[in-house]
């Protein structure tokens, strides 16, 4: 069985958000980057399925150079090679559907049964990388994905996801596919020392972003802003505590008008 | 100018953004409901074709076909594409939901049209379609063109107030019968579930109340849970909740979790960490109670309360059921 996983590089959780060129980019010079949490599931669950049916599992990562860390880290995790698209020097934009086309050749000549993303990816929100994928390469896509069970082998699996209020939707799906990884699927597993050791000497080819690169983006962002700061509110403390709930539903009902 | 709203039902009831979806079309329009479209999908659906029209829809596609019923994506896309090329559309709107977000991305694809996903507001200049979307769980957000004839945008819930326009209002009303080659069909569904709550997601919940870390077990989340009860409320938790134990992660708000926007946020002991400011950060108004006076939530909070929550919560639960009482 081929298996792909996708892996972005994104700016830690606990970054600060700056403009930069009055809002015409975003600061990055502070930015410490890590493994876009929802991946850790999608690298995980690859892992556990060649673990399981045996094979092959790639890592495919799209950025500049410092994504080769995430790379690393997949291979540690148990991932057997990478394939890195490179985007130094491209000066551009890329929107996810320029990120999919590259990705959909890399998938074109690697051939999987499946590829396994995160749901979304926490920087840009949009969740667009997969299913975007998964139309390009006419394969079907599961977003949202907190299981995945295997039949006939690997020609097909019964998937399960999440929707609101905690619903389940069961498909059955068939290879190859798409899936996008959920925070329940699995549980990551930290990549153990001698998979650290083992990941450095794993097999990385890269790849020039422009040979794959084929359209200009189909959105383009004009600017950043910063989210309106509200002013400081009313803090109670000190006074009973019986009073201080009631001054605040109070509150609640005449001021803010929400109850 | 064209617009198309994709209304989406589930279990037979329209979803509360379709009155959202038609208000914002009409604010593109500038009034004019001829050039708004809506489409509905499922069983039984053509009964929510008024509700459509009240809110804007001058045209209402109905859509009951063994394929669409139940949502599949790919039936989905085939239905909505067929549409597209029977009238042209400027922009596409449907609500960034589980099944939104789920389709739309995959349907611009196969349009080649530009995709904007969880936007807060959509204009023009121009001939082409500009929004406004969050980006980083709201840490900044971002001004966003689409350069395609067609734009597929998806409406973050709970962000834009519906208007109904006319009680009265009717709308043509069209069964669609669309083509499905089942050959492309490659996913099936085979069961939806329910969910344990009977309650709105914490994406689309009006009111949401919130526990941290000083919960301290899960059975502790039982006190929230009565709580959220009395008002309506959906239960959420911290990271430092849920990587303890005590919550599902299912209910995470935060970067990496859920982004809500509530009109009510109740944050029981919840320091405040970037990450889960950044989720919540939009909610209408937030309100704070904690024993650490310096917690960065206070910083957000509209109102705050510098105490211990498992003496709130029972005073909350007893101002709250007053006033539910009196209305």
């Amino acid at each position: 069985m081929k298996i792909l996983v996708l892996v972005k590089h994104v700016p830690d959780t606990e970054t600060k958000v700056k403009l930069a060129a009055g809002g015409k980019n975003l600061d990055d010079s502070e930015f410490k980057y890590m493994v876009n949490p929802y991946d850790e599931f999608a690298i995980e669950e690859a892992v556990r399925t060649q673990e399981k049916l045996t094979g092959e599992s790639v890592v495919v990562s799209l950025g500049p150079t410092r994504v080769q860390e995430a790379m690393r880290k997949a291979m540690a995790m148990g991932i057997d090679r990478g394939v890195w698209i490179n985007t130094d020097g491209h000066g551009g934009e890329l929107d996810s559907f320029c990120v999919a086309t590259a990705l959909a050749k890399v998938v074109a000549e690697e051939k999987p049964d499946v590829v396994f993303v995160g749901q979304k990816a926490i920087d840009d929100d949009s969740a667009h990388v997969g299913p975007m994928l998964a139309e390009l390469c006419g394969m079907p896509h599961v977003q949202v994905v907190t299981k995945v069970e295997w039949q006939d082998g690997a020609q097909s699996a019964r998937v399960e996801r999440e929707v609101e209020g905690g619903i389940i939707e069961v498909y059955d799906v068939k290879s190859p596919m798409v899936l996008g990884a959920h925070k329940s699927l699995n549980e990551p597993r930290f990549p153990p020392l001698p998979g650290i050791m083992k990941a450095k000497k794993k097999p990385l080819a890269e790849k020039k972003l422009s040979d794959l690169l084929s359209d200009a983006p189909l959105t383009t962002v004009r600017n950043y802003a910063l989210p309106s700061e509200k002013s400081p509110g009313k803090v109670f403390k000190g006074e009973p505590l019986p009073e201080m709930v009631k001054k605040v539903v109070g509150l609640l009902r005449s001021e803010a008008k929400v109850i | 100018m064209n617009i198309l709203v994709y209304a989406e039902v589930r279990n037979g009831k329209l979803k509360s953004t379709a009155g959202e979806l038609l208000t914002e079309a009409r604010r593109l329009t500038g009034g004019k409901t001829d050039s708004i479209h809506a489409v509905l999908l499922g069983e039984g659906c053509a009964a929510h074709a008024k509700t459509l029209a009240t809110y804007g829809a001058g045209k209402v596609f109905v859509v009951e076909h063994a394929t669409t019923n139940t949502y599949q994506c790919e039936p989905h896309i085939q239905t909505i594409s067929q549409l597209i090329q029977k009238n042209s559309y400027k922009v596409v709107l449907g609500a960034a939901s589980p099944t939104g977000r789920d389709f739309f991305p995959r349907l611009a694809a196969r349009h080649k049209s530009g995709m904007l996903t969880d936007v807060v507001s959509v204009s023009l200049d121009g001939e082409k379609v500009v929004v406004r979307r969050p980006m980083y769980a709201g840490k900044c957000i971002a001004e966003v063109m689409s350069q395609t004839p067609v734009t597929f945008v998806t409406i973050r819930p709970n962000v834009i107030p519906a208007e109904l326009l006319n009680a009265a209002a009717e709308a043509s009303v069209e069964n669609f019968q669309p083509n499905i080659d089942a050959a492309a069909v490659k996913s099936k569904i085979v069961e939806v579930r329910k969910g344990k709550s009977e309650k709105p997601d914490l994406t689309e919940a009006s009111l949401i109340i919130s526990g941290g870390r000083a919960m301290g077990n899960s059975d502790n989340f039982k006190i929230l849970h009565d709580l959220a009860d009395v008002v309506g409320a959906t239960v959420g938790a911290s990271r430092a909740a849920v990587d303890s134990g005590y919550a599902p992660h299912d209910m995470q708000v935060g970067q990496t979790g859920k982004t809500v926007n509530p009109n009510l946020y109740i944050a029981f002991g919840i320091s405040g960490s970037i990450q889960h400011l950044a989720g919540m950060r939009t909610s209408k108004i937030i309100v704070a109670v904690n024993t650490d006076p310096d917690a960065p939530i206070f910083q957000k909070a509209d109102y705050g309360i510098v105490a211990d929550l498992f003496q709130a919560v029972p005073l909350f639960k007893e101002e709250l059921k007053k006033i539910v009482e009196h209305s």
